[in-house]
């Protein structure tokens, strides 16, 4: 089953890294943008699974692009690598300090707490004028170690860059799934007080969650201001961390290649409504959630997954 | 529950069928090479959609229908632009700007649209700007307001007819010194966000040129869309101010007019609102008399000129919707002509055929045309952002035909209220409106 998965991420991997130079390029920089937001999304599939639902991923997500947008802006420092290295490491710094305090909340209460902390960086983000407010400011174009594509070839690079990064997130979060750590996040869900009895702390493997779905957030978040190559502070919003939990209940938390699935589905749904029903789009992104919620509560991911667990003759 | 996942898988083959027939679709529906595609991008839902978004779609509409039957006056009576039709596609503004410019790119990728003319937010326009640039298309701002679209790098793609945010503050504090030469304090009540904190800082600056006695009061700063404005009502109840600024729009305006009225705040001390056109009809005898208004230009029912075009675009814009046009569509209406004066001088440099891109840019650049309530030049940023006159007024409701009025109007002139061509508007502020032509 493991394997068997694996087996198909990889290859789904190559087939589109492979197809990117032969598809429309508005589609490479929906799938771009998809897959960046797919990475924040994984960070709360992760707290899914605990039963945690965070309102303030956006928090993670933002840190990252501003990191992107002031490094590059202040040193002059362009090069994709680096910058996502240190995108992914402000948000994992953060989520560590932030998550003392979060890790001890559960429920309605972390949600809350989360949406607050992400809602203080946006409070501070529109004071600060000198960066343009709520306007934001531009992110200069990537490069990659010295070499600087223009048009669409930068375009296909941060394609094949967020495509790696992807791969490379969803088979380490593959590993944490399996891990003692990962695997308990369902009885910690079920049962905390059993697990403090198995011996392990409850508060440290959730904050382990939280800097995890911190980093994941972090350069998601550094990939989207690149692709976008502007920041503003609606990134750190509530709309836009709500956006996120939209797309993981859209997903579900059965698989990580939902989230990717996932995240695309909405970025196409979004982009069709918009083309259908321009003054009422938001009308059709509320109806699927709520055909989600009714017909598949387990998100997209649950479609393949009943019907793999259906012929090992489980009762569906 | 076979049903149920019969039909969600159903649900999602079409999702997915109409996504591919929607790229399929546009790929292989090749224009014909008469009509000129059009892109237009204005806010149709959320809170900027009611005072700005709907009238400047509205306008669009009646103006491409109009070109695309010859109907507007001269000198824009040729059929569209340069005797092809006009095929308009209308997006909606609202969400992220990662949003906005994924649109953007399936506006010029996906369906090919020649030129596109929306953006009211300037964080949209800002983040458009250099995707814009990338995808090599034509680009005309129609209403946001920042200056820092051509003052932080100069764009060869993008331009903006509608004059900058700057041009509304200097025109307040114009009309405010005009009007109460022995002003000594002043308030300001403005959104704590990019347009409300930019709004107040020119016009703190452009005040302390004109009238350098005068002291800042009360500086407040509520947040976007808070709609309740009691501390800050009770606050400036108490200030010893002769003037309130607020560039305060839609909902939080209306708010804030009605609470304040309540309590007689504006009876003690009159307001200038910047953007305070759009709510005008709307609001009628409850917006208090004593009241300064401005509509970003000369634009709307009240400060708009008499003149063949302007009588046209009010009388198709009355016809069709039921109400005046306000500045937004003033907005939308001279952009969308400063890109069609642009395509026939360079139609008409090549013998009529279609002009290129490069040809319309070229056009386009220092450009000088009429719009229906000014004569817009393309004065700034290197020949890409127009500059247009500017009026205020004062409110006073005629009870007798129980109309509003705008009395004591005055038009102050592009060259009077917009920095030099070689000058960032901050710098020119600072330095005392140097060169400013008024007279």
């Amino acid at each position: 089953m493991t394997n068997r998965s694996t087996l198909i991420g990889a290859l789904a991997f190559l087939v589109l890294a492979a197809a990117a130079p032969a598809l429309p390029p508005w589609l490479i920089s929906l799938a771009t943008i998809a897959f960046a937001h797919a990475l924040v999304v994984l960070g709360l599939v992760i707290m899914w699974r605990a039963g945690l639902v965070s309102f303030g991923q956006a928090l993670y997500y933002a840190v990252g692009a501003y990191c992107v947008a002031l490094v590059s802006r202040f040193t002059g420092i362009t090069d994709a690598f680096v910058l996502i290295v240190l995108g992914g490491l402000a948000a994992g710094l953060l989520a560590v300090l932030v998550g003392f305090l979060l890790a001890r909340y559960r429920e309605i209460f972390f949600a809350m707490l989360s949406l607050a902390m992400s809602m203080i960086l946006y409070g501070v983000l529109v004071k600060t004028e000198a960066l343009g407010s709520t306007d934001g400011f531009n992110v200069a174009p990537a490069t990659f170690l010295g070499y600087a594509p223009e048009g669409a070839m930068l375009n296909l690079a941060l394609f094949w860059l967020v495509l790696v990064l992807s791969a490379l997130a969803a088979a380490a979060i593959g590993v944490y799934f399996r891990s003692v750590a990962g695997a308990i996040a369902v009885p910690v869900r079920d049962n905390e007080i059993r697990i403090e009895f198995l011996g392990l702390s409850v508060n440290r493997l959730i904050h382990l969650k939280l800097v995890i779905a911190g980093i994941l957030g972090g350069v998601g978040g550094a990939l989207a201001a690149m692709t976008i190559s502007h920041v503003d502070p609606n990134m750190a919003y509530w709309t836009t961390s709500g956006g996120f939990v939209f797309v993981t209940i859209l997903a579900g938390a059965g698989s990580i290649a939902a989230a990717f699935v996932g995240s695309f589905a909405f970025e196409m749904l979004r982009s069709i409504a918009v083309a259908l029903l321009p003054g009422a789009w938001q009308l059709i992104l509320g109806s699927v959630l709520l055909i989600t919620i009714l017909f598949v509560p387990d998100g997209l991911g649950s479609l393949f997954m009943r019907k793999t667990r259906g012929k090992e003759g489980e009762p569906a | 529950m076979i049903t149920t996942r019969a039909t969600t898988r159903g649900a999602a083959a079409a999702v997915l069928g109409s996504a591919i027939a929607l790229a399929a679709g546009t790929a292989s529906a090749q224009q014909p090479a008469q009509s000129v595609k059009l892109g237009v991008v204005s806010f149709l839902t959320g809170p900027a959609a009611g005072p700005f978004g709907i009238p400047a779609r509205n306008a669009a509409e009646i103006l491409i229908e109009g070109l695309n039957t010859g109907k507007v006056p001269a000198p824009y009576n040729k059929v569209g632009f340069g005797g092809a039709k006009i095929e308009s596609k209308i997006v909606d503004e609202a969400g992220s700007t990662a949003q906005q410019v994924t649109e953007y790119r399936n506006l010029v990728q996906r369906d090919g649209v020649d030129a596109i003319v929306g953006y009211i937010s300037s964080g949209n326009c800002l983040a458009v700007t250099p995707v814009a640039e990338e995808l090599k298309t034509i680009t005309v701002l129609f209403d946001c307001g920042t200056p820092r679209i051509f003052e932080e790098a100069p764009r060869k793609y993008v331009f903006r007819a509608t004059p900058h945010a700057t041009m509304d503050s200097v025109g307040a504090a114009r009309y405010i010194v005009e009007k109460k030469k022995n002003i000594t304090a002043y308030s300001g009540i403005n959104q704590n966000y990019a347009w409300g904190q930019d709004s107040w800082r020119d016009f703190v600056l452009a005040m302390k040129t004109l009238a350098p006695k005068a002291t800042v009061d009360k500086e407040l700063f509520p947040k976007l869309f808070a709609g309740e404005y009691g501390a800050e009502v009770s606050a400036l109840l108490t200030s010893k101010s002769q003037v309130i600024h607020t560039s305060f729009w839609n909902g939080d305006l209306e708010s804030f007019i009605f609470q304040s009225s309540a309590r007689g705040l504006p009876q003690r001390i009159p307001i200038i609102m910047t953007a305070g056109e759009t709510a005008v009809a709307r609001l009628g005898p409850k917006m208090p008399d004593g009241t300064i208004i401005g509509a970003r230009g000369s634009h709307g029912a009240f400060f708009s000129p008499d003149n063949e075009l302007n009588r046209w675009f009010r009388q198709a814009y009355v016809d069709r919707f039921g109400v005046q046009p306000t500045y937004p569509s003033y907005h939308m209406a001279q952009s969308i002509l400063g890109l069609k004066a642009a395509w026939e001088k360079a139609a008409a440099a090549k013998n009529d055929a279609r002009p290129s891109v490069d040809e319309v840019i070229a056009a386009f650049e220092g450009l000088e045309f009429q719009a229906p309530s000014t004569t817009i030049k393309m004065a700034l940023g290197k020949g890409h952002q127009g500059i247009g006159d500017i009026s205020y007024g004062t409110y006073k409701y005629n009870k007798q035909k129980g109309q509003p009025e705008i009395v004591d109007v005055v038009r102050y002139p592009a060259e009077c209220v917009n920095p030099p061509a070689d000058m960032t508007s901050t710098a020119w502020l600072e330095g005392g409106m140097k060169g400013a032509k008024c007279k």
